[in-house]
């Protein structure tokens, strides 16, 4: 080591020794020399931000996390809190996956790209569709890419994109933003007890219709009990039949590509995060068809020069660094790392975990629904179908106050009209279930 | 074993010799086996679940089954720790990948990332999240303050889901004013791809800009290029070629003259951090790539988080929710640095015009956790001291090579020329003496580029081993660099091959060969 280190970033390694020399070499007197800023722009000023230890810098961050309370969240709607085992962590924090950039030089990156091909295989497997990409950033981007996929591949020039009226407000938004730039427009239609009402979609489905959407299970948590006659009414118009699921669902709910899917999308980060506020997975599945005109990246096998099996990304002339203004999508940093995550959580439920988790989750949300039903003014669950994970309750007084007294006592639930809470048994545990039916008594009274 | 094998063959032991004297090198680990590599999971041993047994759906509601192995703890542990060996990371050596701002990234961002607080669900009362609402807030602010921007939203996955958002916001801000007849996006050749796919997701027509002979924008091109139907110049400052655009107050007269905006590409952010602020040159709107300037690790790809910054004459457009201070506490917005407990209330709400949501919920919590941790500890001083030093390696290093770099003064990041070389095999030589090579064949504006940015982090021990590696490619053979790279988990890759007959997947692999590993 020659001199001291630098103060000042203390992830910079250089010495003054080394500072001096570097300058010499460059011909330049001080670093500020180096840089070509007109006076004009040059900023004089301060942020005023005070730089810390990593010690002071940990706990402002616990300190500030301490503001939060500690509450049982019986949430889902469209994102879950599922157990994820520690081997998850363990192997992801694993620095050569965590510190590695996209894999554009295969031969150094081989083990990524083989996990990535493997989260592909799952997603195959899980939704009978011919190929998977390997992420997208979450459920709502990924309905978006969707729609613009229906807009390049289907041969009229329809403009109707067919939502149901539960969409998710943050999913519709997004899938709005989305096809802004394009003549696409989203409309909805009408739901019945939580499920299509496929008689009034088929009044409004029609040649204009470039996709239809429907969720399984839905926000609400009910059961699709018709999707094969959906799809079959969707092709009739030669609209694109868009189904959103998730990796748990999809192990025991039916398979997309038997009830018709052209393009399976959703959050499968259900599987491999916590709830991390929202943060996401986008799986996006289709149909062998729509190769070439499928957004994200893919992860194909091939062989090196000693014909070894190898992996690399493939069909990039797809993509926005390549094919530019062209591009199926715009989308370049994913979620690599998320995918990850999934395929690890999945594979160590193995199928047999994945089938007995999404069957415990009709299991349990049906037992806990007659539970609430049980008690004085409520009704549990409002809609008359079969349910995964969660479902609707119905309070004879004002919901939001129901729901800020449950706070009160410890427990999160959504409010999702005047009269009705949702609940969520996913990542529950039966003690905290308890818990809640005793709390939840107590409010009612 | 085919020629090209035994060519590979010769060309490791070659490597070997050659190993010996060169010192320090950064390999990846490479795991094998009696020359077998990992298998796939899938030709482990698989199960076949019948879903229809005891099950509490009726059957018409239920797949038939499902399969794929199923492995204990212990295996899975050796599987995924067996492919970790078989990845360069940046801790595994130096990574200067130009315009991707591969840094060293702490390992407290992780755990204070892992912090069971930071495990909310996104449907939570703002009442009972004060802390991560809290946090959103001060990191809005630490971005407003860097970038020189008035207003900050966070909703934004990455760095190109933040240029959507700027381009989207750009829109309704024309269109609430009117200003219907601008369907145009300018942006220069030398721009990121992801500028030219979002101008076009936009909607917009996409005007590509020339450079001029000294690589920075040609203000008479963009003269030619503005007009009434121009909504905005997407612009990269310092540019791909790492050079500062020297007329950049003209460039911002230029486009507000005709009523356009001006959008930043916050990529190259680590080259001014502390020096120049994209709101003093004139931006009206910019992304940051908080995974980039503010190291949060890459992840093999994502996720990333692309927070966008606005003036203040287009806050209202940002997408819902932000965060604020509840009303009552207005007034009061300035950082109280260590001021700890104060009863300040912090909430959501949509903008007055809001473009609404870019993602289903708030975006990639964990990355924003990260990049505050790492600003919070950096501060000023060490903002100030990344850009000064990533700067001052991209030069030393520019200046230590025998490739021809064209243009400059080079800021954090230099595009270098093979030349007569083919820039690919370039790379794939430097793989051979174990670096990770720089981004290749872009910008395009430089034959054969070698686009470089070693950042801050690296010493100048390591830059004078990336220079010794660059010296050697330069210095090797036809034949070297076409049998190239030697020393890695595996050989060249047959590109043409992969894309010809995709196999996406391993049931497309069983369906295509007897998955026979022919190693």
């Amino acid at each position: 080591m020659n001199g001291t280190r630098t103060t000042g970033s203390p992830y910079a390694p250089h010495t003054d020794d080394d500072t001096a020399a570097m300058l010499e070499a460059v011909g330049a007197d001080s670093v500020d020399d180096l840089f070509d800023i007109p006076s004009a722009v040059w900023f004089d000023d301060e942020f005023g931000i005070d730089a810390r230890t990593e010690r002071e810098a940990r706990q402002l961050v616990r300190q500030t996390f301490e503001r939060n309370d500690d509450l049982v969240e019986l949430l889902g709607r469209g994102h879950y809190g599922y157990y994820v085992p520690s081997l998850v962590d363990h192997l992801a924090d694993r620095s050569e996956f965590l510190t590695s950039y996209t894999q554009y030089q295969p031969e150094v990156s081989q083990g990524f790209l083989q996990a990535l091909f493997e989260y592909q295989s799952l997603l195959v497997e899980l939704t009978g569709l011919e190929i998977a990409n390997c992420s997208m950033y979450d459920a709502a981007t990924a309905l978006g890419e969707a729609a613009t996929l229906a807009d390049r591949v289907r041969d009229t020039s329809g403009h109707r994109v067919l939502v149901p009226d539960l969409l998710l407000e943050g999913r519709r938004s997004t899938l709005e933003n989305y096809v802004a730039g394009t003549d696409l427009e989203v409309e909805t239609y009408p739901t019945d007890d939580s499920t299509v009402d496929v008689e009034a979609l088929t009044d409004t489905i029609d040649e204009e219709v470039v996709l239809c959407y429907v969720e399984n299970p839905t926000v609400r948590g009910t059961i699709e009990e018709r999707l094969a006659e959906i799809g079959d009414l969707a092709h009739e118009h030669d609209a694109l039949y868009v189904l959103g699921s998730d990796p748990v669902a999809l192990s025991l709910l039916q398979r997309p590509a038997d009830v018709g899917a052209d393009v399976v999308v959703g959050d499968a980060s259900v599987l491999g995060l916590p709830t991390s506020y929202g943060m996401g997975l986008g799986l996006f599945a289709t149909r062998e068809s729509y190769l070439r005109q499928v957004p994200g990246r893919l992860v194909g096998v091939s062989e090196d020069a000693t014909d070894r099996r190898a992996f690399t990304l493939t069909l990039q002339t797809r993509e926005q660094h390549i094919r530019r203004e062209r591009a199926t999508s715009n989308i370049c940093t994913n979620q690599a790392w998320v995918a990850l995550r999934t395929a690890m959580h999945a594979a160590s439920l193995g199928p047999t975990g994945l089938v007995d988790l999404a069957k415990r989750d009709v299991t349990r949300a049906k037992e806990f629904a007659a539970r609430i039903d049980d008690l004085d003014g409520t009704t549990a669950p409002v809609d008359d179908r079969h349910h995964l994970r969660e479902f609707v309750v119905h309070v004879d007084q004002p919901a939001r106050v129901i729901a800020n007294d449950l706070e009160e006592r410890g427990f999160a639930v959504h409010v999702v009209g005047e009269h009705e809470l949702q609940v969520c048994v996913a990542g529950v545990s039966d003690e905290q279930l308890d818990a809640f039916v005793e709390a939840f008594t107590e409010v009612l009274r | 074993m085919s020629d090209q094998g035994r060519r590979g063959e010769q060309g490791r032991e070659r490597e070997q010799e050659q190993g010996e004297r060169q010192g320090r090198r950064y390999d990846q680990a490479r795991y094998v086996s009696n020359g077998h590599y990992e298998p796939l999971l899938s030709e482990k041993d698989s199960t076949r679940v019948d879903v229809g047994d005891d099950s509490p759906l009726p059957d018409d509601l239920t797949r038939d089954s499902l399969e794929f192995p199923e492995l204990s703890e212990p295996e899975l542990a050796r599987h995924y720790t067996r492919l970790s060996q078989m990845i360069y990371g940046i801790d595994s050596g130096p990574y200067p990948l130009g315009s991707c701002t591969m840094k060293y990234n702490p390992k407290f961002t992780e755990d204070v990332a892992a912090l069971d607080a930071a495990a909310v669900h996104p449907d939570r009362s703002a009442g009972s999240i004060q802390g991560t609402l809290e946090l959103c807030y001060r990191l809005q602010d630490y971005l407003a303050r860097i970038g020189g921007m008035d207003a900050v939203t966070l909703q934004p996955p990455a760095g190109a889901a933040g240029e959507f958002v700027g381009i989207r916001v750009a829109s309704a801000y024309h269109e609430h004013n009117g200003d219907d007849q601008r369907d145009e996006v300018i942006v220069p050749e030398s721009a990121h791809g992801t500028n030219f796919a979002t101008a076009s997701l936009g909607g917009y027509d996409v005007v590509t800009l020339p450079s001029d002979d000294g690589g920075r924008v040609d203000l008479e091109a963009l003269e030619a290029a503005l007009s009434e139907r121009t909504a905005a110049l997407m612009l990269t400052n310092p540019n791909t070629l790492g050079l500062f655009e020297r007329n950049i107050t003209e460039i911002a007269e230029m486009v507000h003259d005709v009523g356009g905006l001006l959008y930043y590409d916050g990529a190259n952010l680590n080259a001014l951090l502390g020096r120049a602020r994209p709101g003093d040159m004139g931006f009206d709107v910019m992304h940051y790539n908080v995974h980039k300037t503010f190291a949060t690790p890459h992840g093999g790809g994502g996720p990333g988080a692309g927070p966008v910054g606005v003036v203040d004459e287009l806050a209202p457009f940002l997408p819902e929710p932000r965060v604020r201070l509840r009303e009552r506490e207005r007034g009061d917005e300035g950082e109280s640095e260590g001021d700890g407990e104060d009863e300040s209330e912090y909430e959501l709400f949509a903008p007055e015009h809001s473009i609404g949501h870019v993602h289903g919920f708030q975006g990639n919590w964990l990355v924003l956790v990260k990049a505050f941790a790492y600003i919070a500890r950096l501060g000023d001083e060490g903002l100030l001291d990344a850009s000064a030093k990533a700067v001052l390696n991209a030069n030393y290093l520019a200046s230590q090579i025998d490739y021809e770099v064209p243009y400059g003064p080079f800021h954090h990041e230099f595009v270098a020329s093979a030349g007569d070389q083919d820039a690919a095999d370039v790379a794939r030589r430097m793989l051979d003496f174990g670096v990770h090579p720089p981004t290749t064949k872009w910008p395009e504006i430089v034959p054969q580029a070698l686009m470089t940015e070693p950042t801050e982090v690296e010493s100048k021990e390591t830059l004078d081993t990336l220079a010794k590696a660059f010296q050697q490619a330069a210095a090797s053979s036809d034949d070297e660099l076409e049998s190239a790279p030697n020393r890695t988990a595996v050989g060249r890759i047959d590109q043409t091959s992969a894309a010809r007959n995709p196999r996406l997947s391993w049931q497309a692999l069983e369906d295509t060969d007897s998955g026979e590993d022919s190693a």
